[in-house]
């Protein structure tokens, strides 16, 4: 039998405020845990929540972003359930009524194909304390820091045919939140995180197949991996004869498997109902447009705007616009050499790509700011030097050993444009090579390559290539 | 001891003829007295009181007072103060010290006002006889076989029995009216956003309301003046500047149209306070006051939506009190589980218990539009049957309970029954009005109250009608004074 997968991810997406969504304590990740939480974070008795405006700007920011309904008016809910780590006993979240209504996104799962992503809703919530089990014997540590720090839950329809699918649209919301600058999308601190609704269906099957969710997922890799393997472990169990039963099972990176958590019947009824504490959030068409107005540029525009101002090729523009690190790395280098973006765009997604990924680095980190990559794209263009040197030169700035320029004269990079020098030189190899200078006179045409290589080793590549194969030519000919 | 009003005591601080230190003693004194048989305090803050008055005699030398500063007063054990326990008269919170002050103890703060201790209260703010405490009830100082009245009996026990001249209350189905009824004294349940909620320990958040109880409407004003405003941190309490409410006090009441609802004046309720009620009605009516018989047909329902919308909100705001950060917590516990439910099972009291569960039923999957959606439904229905009556009359008058004060234990086996008592009072937190509760006779030589309700944000109106329908009656003057 042949199987479709339906999968839909939700994903909690922490927005970059400085203070949490219901008090003023700061949101600031890594501090001695119980340090960042007030007495509204504590839950203590009597305290009310307020509601950060900021939080509600980012939502509207990404509504707008994904051509979804902005309500009106929205509510928040309290979700009822006992943890340790929820101090209040239930969090604030919205329920009936969330800010973002229904959206989509369109997303590229592989080059040439792309596909429109429902969006469902996203809703804000506050985040809940964490529960530290492996550091003290016998007892459980708790740290209220993230307890209120504002999360945007974003859902998506289930409209996902596989994990690479999934895997994209992932990305492309990573992307987008941080073209918005609601979320630093730091997964390995939590501020982006994936839980996916995974289930199977035969081929032609409209009705669903019964869904297990996914949780515990920190990087775009594991998401992949761990649907592949829920996808294998559910047919599996269906062509066993076995029923999927709807569960939240967790993934385990090392063992790359998922396990079951809790079963449905085990599933908490969390008796939500509007918060009485907090009055409806009532937004404007006003407010919604004013947003509208202000909204940073986005993936989509930047890349339409690569391709027809800057001539770049569509699969460049596309990888360029792809994240907010390597948008910004180019634009602001571009802005440094703005008649080389085709050499840019090359360079950032050769080279430099090449290098970062060989060192495990973000584009935030690389040794070579833009500005340096961009001083020496502009020798490249004003053949100061050649491409081959170009090479060494970015090695050697990688290495930290200065600006282009600086290296380019400390190490005696400098291209020889200077006609009489080449000449001399061309006149000695073809001194010393009479054979393939005959060869070369007999209408060999390719011994020219062996004459460039040896002047090229002569003046250690600082030969002007062009000038070279020009000169040549004529006193071969001569 | 002599009874002294709030405004008494203000010229007498003013003129010099005492001091706050004079006074503050006093009172305590006659706490330490009587309170070990009235109960209407589960603790007292002597040291902190005396320094208090200390420092508001220094700024009262100075020239440099405010209008509440040397007076003493009491608060509800449900409004939470820097330092000092804050019980809500449950076994759950009996060590918790809370490290912050609710707004509407900041704000007597600010004017120097002084704390003579915190007040007795059915646990969590949940019951009409004081019974649900677990520090015990209080007595009724006309008759101490009698309950004063819930869930702010400890401050109007206080207030009647002269232990203070004004308290703080907080009134959810009636909690403030309610025990200012049983005990003779004025109780005012200001609009729903009025007074701000910071701090004060909720019940029923979208009911809840913090409010003044004294002897007198006047003192009622002055309190009022002090505890209202917007805080930024209710995000409920409303952005409405606040009046002066004494300079209203004056207002002829000739012309204004009252409305009597012929549903308040139904079956259940005692034909002797029905009595004293007719009496205060035709004073007012000698005072210029148009009497006219009115409806508020969807009374009945009041009820069941107050006990399913407060039940629900209680399960969901109790849920903090689970033992891990605060609060009581069990011995021993094997598990988590065992701990949350030995914990609860432990700290809360039955009534508590009972809200909770109700409450939490009526929250869960497939019964939530059956009931708390309903009950939404029909406060609106409420709420407009008040809005319609407005439109009438300026005022709405009736009694503030079906019967007086009732003997400790004769309720204690009958929810339903207690639930009753709130019967008149109810509504009006479902709609989030404001009322006010005044003495208006006895029967029995028990206090019978007379409540008038009011438009929103129309606390003025109150005060100046119950100013002065006490400007010609002195059922308010009269001394509950108990001996030690």
């Amino acid at each position: 039998m042949k199987w479709e997968t339906v999968i839909g991810l939700e994903i909690h997406a922490q927005l970059a405020t400085h203070s949490k969504i219901f008090s003023g304590a700061s949101t600031a990740f890594g501090a001695e845990p119980n340090t960042q939480a007030c007495a509204v974070d504590l839950g203590l008795p009597g305290v009310l929540p307020v509601l950060n405006s900021e939080v509600v700007n980012m939502a509207i920011k990404f509504g707008v972003a994904v051509n979804a309904h902005i309500a009106h008016e929205s509510v928040f809910a309290r979700k009822n359930y006992f943890y340790p780590d929820l101090p209040k006993g239930y969090q604030i979240s919205q329920y009936e009524l969330p800010i973002v209504g229904e959206g989509q996104i369109t997303i590229t799962p592989e080059e040439g194909i792309s596909k429109v992503i429902g969006i469902t809703r996203a809703h804000l919530e506050e985040d809940a304390g964490k529960s530290l089990h492996d550091q003290f014997t016998d007892q459980t540590g708790i740290d209220l820091n993230r307890a209120g720090t504002p999360l945007l839950e974003i859902v998506s329809e289930p409209d996902l045919r596989s994990a690479k699918e999934a895997v994209a649209y992932a990305r492309k919301i990573h992307s987008l939140v941080q073209f918005l600058n609601i979320c630093d999308g730091n997964m390995q601190e939590g501020s982006f995180r994936c839980d996916a609704n995974v289930s199977v269906r035969p081929q032609g099957e409209e009705k669903l197949g019964t869904r297990a969710e996914l949780k515990n997922i920190n990087s775009f890799r594991f998401l992949e991996r761990a649907i592949n393997f829920e996808i294998e472990r559910q047919i599996d169990l269906i062509e066993d004869g076995g029923e999927v039963v709807q569960e939240t099972r967790l993934y385990d990176a090392d063992k790359n498997e998922t396990r079951s958590m809790r079963s449905k019947e085990e599933a908490n009824d969390y008796r939500y109902f509007p918060d009485p504490d907090l009055l409806p959030v009532r937004i404007s068409a006003d407010d919604i447009q004013h947003i509208r107005d202000t909204l940073p540029e986005l993936p989509e525009q930047k890349r339409q705007r690569y391709v027809e101002e800057l001539n770049l090729s569509e699969y460049n523009a596309d990888l360029l616009s792809g994240s907010r690190d390597i948008a910004d790395y180019f634009e602001t280098a571009l802005a440094e050499a703005p008649d080389l973006a085709s050499v840019l765009a090359n360079w950032i997604l050769g080279d430099l790509t090449g290098a970062l990924n060989k060192s495990e680095m973000a584009f935030t980190e690389s040794p070579v700011s833009p500005q340096q990559l961009a001083g020496l794209l502009k020798r490249i263009s004003d053949h100061t030097i050649s491409g081959k040197i170009a090479k060494d030169v970015f090695e050697a700035m990688w290495n930290g050993e200065g600006d282009a320029d600086d290296i380019i004269e400390r190490k005696g990079l400098k291209q020889i444009t200077d006609t009489g020098a080449i000449e001399k030189m061309i006149d000695e190899v073809i001194a010393n090579n009479p054979d393939q200078v005959e060869q070369f006179r007999a209408g060999k045409e390719k011994v020219l390559g062996f004459f460039v290589g040896q002047i090229m080793k002569q003046s250690k590549g600082k030969a002007n290539p062009g000038q070279v194969n020009q000169l040549l030519r004529d006193k071969l000919k001569s | 001891m002599t009874i002294k009003t709030v405004k008494d005591l203000q010229m007498g601080l003013a003129e010099g003829q005492f001091s706050s230190v004079e006074i503050t003693r006093e009172y305590l004194d006659k706490i330490k007295q009587v309170n070990p048989q009235l109960n209407a305090f589960i603790h007292t803050t002597e040291d902190q009181a005396l320094t208090q008055a200390e420092d508001a005699d220094n700024l009262i030398a100075k020239g440099k007072s405010q209008p509440l500063t040397g007076i003493p007063m009491a608060h509800k054990d449900i409004f939470c103060t820097d330092g000092i326990a804050t019980t809500c008269g449950s076994r759950m919170l009996q060590n918790f010290i809370a490290p912050y002050n609710a707004t509407v103890i900041e704000k007597f703060n600010a004017q120097h006002a002084v704390m003579l201790g915190k007040t007795n209260m059915d646990e969590f703010a949940m019951g009409s006889s004081n019974e649900n405490s677990y520090f015990g009830a209080a007595k009724n100082p006309w008759d101490t076989g009698c309950v004063p009245g819930g869930s702010s009996g400890g401050s109007a026990v206080a207030v009647a029995a002269n232990l203070t001249p004004a308290a703080t209350g907080t009134d959810t189905g009636g909690s403030i009216r309610q025990p200012a009824a049983f005990c003779g004294i004025t109780g005012l349940k200001p609009t729903y956003g009025r007074v701000s909620r910071y701090g004060m320990i909720a019940y029923a958040s979208s009911l809840d309301q913090g409010g003044p109880m004294a002897r007198t409407a006047e003192d009622c004003a002055i309190l009022l003046e002090a505890m209202a405003g917007f805080d930024r941190r209710d995000s409920t309490s409303m952005q409405q500047e606040v009046p002066n409410y004494q300079a209203e006090l004056n207002h002829e009441l000739a012309g204004l149209k009252m409305g009597l609802p012929k549903e308040y004046f139904a079956e259940g309720l005692n034909p002797e306070v029905a009595r004293g009620i007719d009496e205060a009605i035709t004073e007012y009516q000698k005072l210029g006051v148009e009497v006219k018989d009115i409806s508020l047909p969807n009374s009945k329902i009041a009820i069941p939506a107050y006990y399913v919308v407060a039940m629900a909100e209680c399960s969901s705001n109790l849920s903090r009190f689970d033992g891990v950060r605060f609060g009581h917590r069990c011995d021993n516990p094997i598990d988590l589980e065992d701990l949350y439910k030995r914990s609860r099972a432990e700290g809360f009291g039955d009534e508590v218990k009972r809200r909770i569960m109700i409450g939490a039923y009526t929250l869960s999957a497939g019964y939530y539009d059956a009931f708390y959606l309903k009950a939404q439904k029909l406060r609106r229905l409420i709420s407009q049957d008040f809005t319609q009556a407005f439109d009438e009359v300026d005022l709405i008058a009736g009694p503030t309970t079906p019967d007086v004060a009732f003997k400790i234990g004769d309720k204690t086996d009958d929810p339903v029954s207690m639930y009753l008592q709130d019967i008149y009072t109810i509504s009006v937190n479902l709609a989030g009005l404001p009322a006010i509760s005044i003495p208006a006779g006895f029967v029995n030589n028990k206090p019978v109250g007379l409540q008038l309700i009011g438009n929103y944000f129309s606390e003025s109106r109150l005060l100046n009608a119950a100013y002065q329908f006490q400007q010609h009656t002195d059922w308010h003057q009269q001394s509950a004074e108990v001996q030690a």
